[in-house]
């Protein structure tokens, strides 16, 4: 038994189906292209994060700098009760 | 809708019939006016970006022409002009027509989103939503005022450039929209002076026909007057300048003359010289709007390199 069956619709249906390949081809580009110009145009890569569906509190604008001067406070509580 | 809804498919069909579906003619008019919208704008964009943007609008407009095709199917069976489209021939079915239609505006507008902005992808919802509803479904046969309504639908594209690249709707967008929209009526009613139609058989109302060639010659001269403001108007926008300012007077004139003459002219003058005014008249409309566009599109480059300054403008 051949292992390629050949069937008139093969035949037939050739442009349209190298037309939807093509077609189909195009779209990974596109969606591709369209990922490295975003990503190339972040300017904080911390951005990309907020794509990952989970909550993530230090993403908050302000949440940086309001982390890393509790962080000084707690430093200095500690050096003080020393 | 419609007869043509039980069409027996006569062979396979092929890639260029569906292509025949989005009316690849209006989709070239709809690519250039998208592209100086994109252009002419203030704010530059990623060349990828603008790409995908005008292949989004391009695809939009194309799906909105397979939804007119699969509305109108019953129609376009009947005229000479129309019967050899995809769905009347037999070679697509009207199902076909609207799946490819519904699921290529879904996608045109979801990947303008995700590419640009909400403002520019809603922009190419409303137009779809206004070419195949509004126009076809509702206007093109109760009114002989459709084109006027439906030339909205092909006015739409340089505002959704424009949007693509600023996000926002200005006065240069509006008055971009303003010109294609005016432009329509004199360049699809001097067509209907001289081409011999059969849209009376179809059932569509157009103006020739419900009242008169009369009536549409005094139409043509009502819109193509204000038409000249708009075009002058943006002028002195600022996407314009002295380039397109002298170019848009020079096809005004030209423009202002036709529809002049085609007004101070009656139905036996016409046929005495087989409507050679209005021929000449709706070739001038073509080279009127991609005039205007094209010089918007110079100007855009003579200012990216400062050759504006020299006029002091």
């Amino acid at each position: 038994m051949a292992i390629k069956v050949e069937h008139e619709i093969h035949g037939r249906r050739k442009g349209r189906n190298m037309g939807v390949g093509l077609l189909l081809l195009g779209m990974i580009g596109i969606v591709f292209g369209l990922t490295v110009v975003k990503v190339l145009g972040l300017t904080d890569i911390r951005q990309m994060e907020k794509f990952d569906h989970v909550a993530r509190p230090q993403l908050e604008p302000g949440a940086l700098e309001a982390a890393e001067q509790r962080a000084a406070e707690v430093a200095a509580e500690a050096e003080a009760n020393q | 809708m419609t007869d043509a809804t039980n069409q027996t498919q006569t062979y396979e069909a092929q890639m260029g019939d569906y292509f025949a579906l989005m009316k690849p003619r209006v989709m070239q008019l709809v690519v250039f006016t998208a592209l100086v919208g994109l252009l002419v704008a203030p704010v530059g964009v990623n060349p990828f970006i603008g790409f995908v943007a005008i292949l989004c609008i391009a695809v939009g407009a194309g799906a909105s022409g397979a939804l007119n095709m699969w509305w109108d199917a019953d129609i376009d069976a009947v005229m000479k002009r129309t019967a050899k489209r995809p769905i009347p021939s037999g070679a697509v079915q009207p199902g076909e027509a609207l799946g490819i239609g519904l699921a290529l505006s879904g996608f045109a507008i979801v990947l303008l989103f995700l590419a640009t902005n909400a403002l520019a992808a809603g922009l190419l919802a409303f137009t779809i939503f206004f070419y195949a509803v509004v126009y076809s479904m509702w206007l093109k046969r109760s009114t002989p005022q459709n084109i006027v309504i439906g030339g909205a639908a092909g006015a739409f594209p340089p505002m959704i450039g424009w949007a693509v690249a600023t996000g926002s709707v200005s006065i240069e967008s509006v008055l971009m929209f303003m010109l294609i929209f005016m432009w329509t009526p004199p360049h699809f009613w001097a067509l209907a002076l001289f081409v011999k139609s059969d849209y009376g058989d179809a059932g569509v109302p157009m103006l020739t026909e419900t009242h008169g060639r009369t009536v549409t010659r005094k139409h043509i001269i009502a819109y193509c007057v204000p038409l000249v403001g708009v075009a002058l108007w943006l002028g002195f926008t600022s996407i314009g300048g002295p380039f397109y300012l002298l170019v848009a007077l020079a096809l005004n004139i030209w423009f202002l003359k036709g529809c002049y003459d085609i007004w101070q002219r009656t139905d036996a003058d016409s046929e005495a010289d087989n409507h050679a005014v209005e021929k000449h008249t709706f070739k001038v409309s073509l080279y009127y709007l991609f005039g205007h566009f094209g010089a918007l599109m110079v100007e855009a480059l003579f200012r990216a390199n400062g050759l504006t300054a020299w006029a002091g403008w």
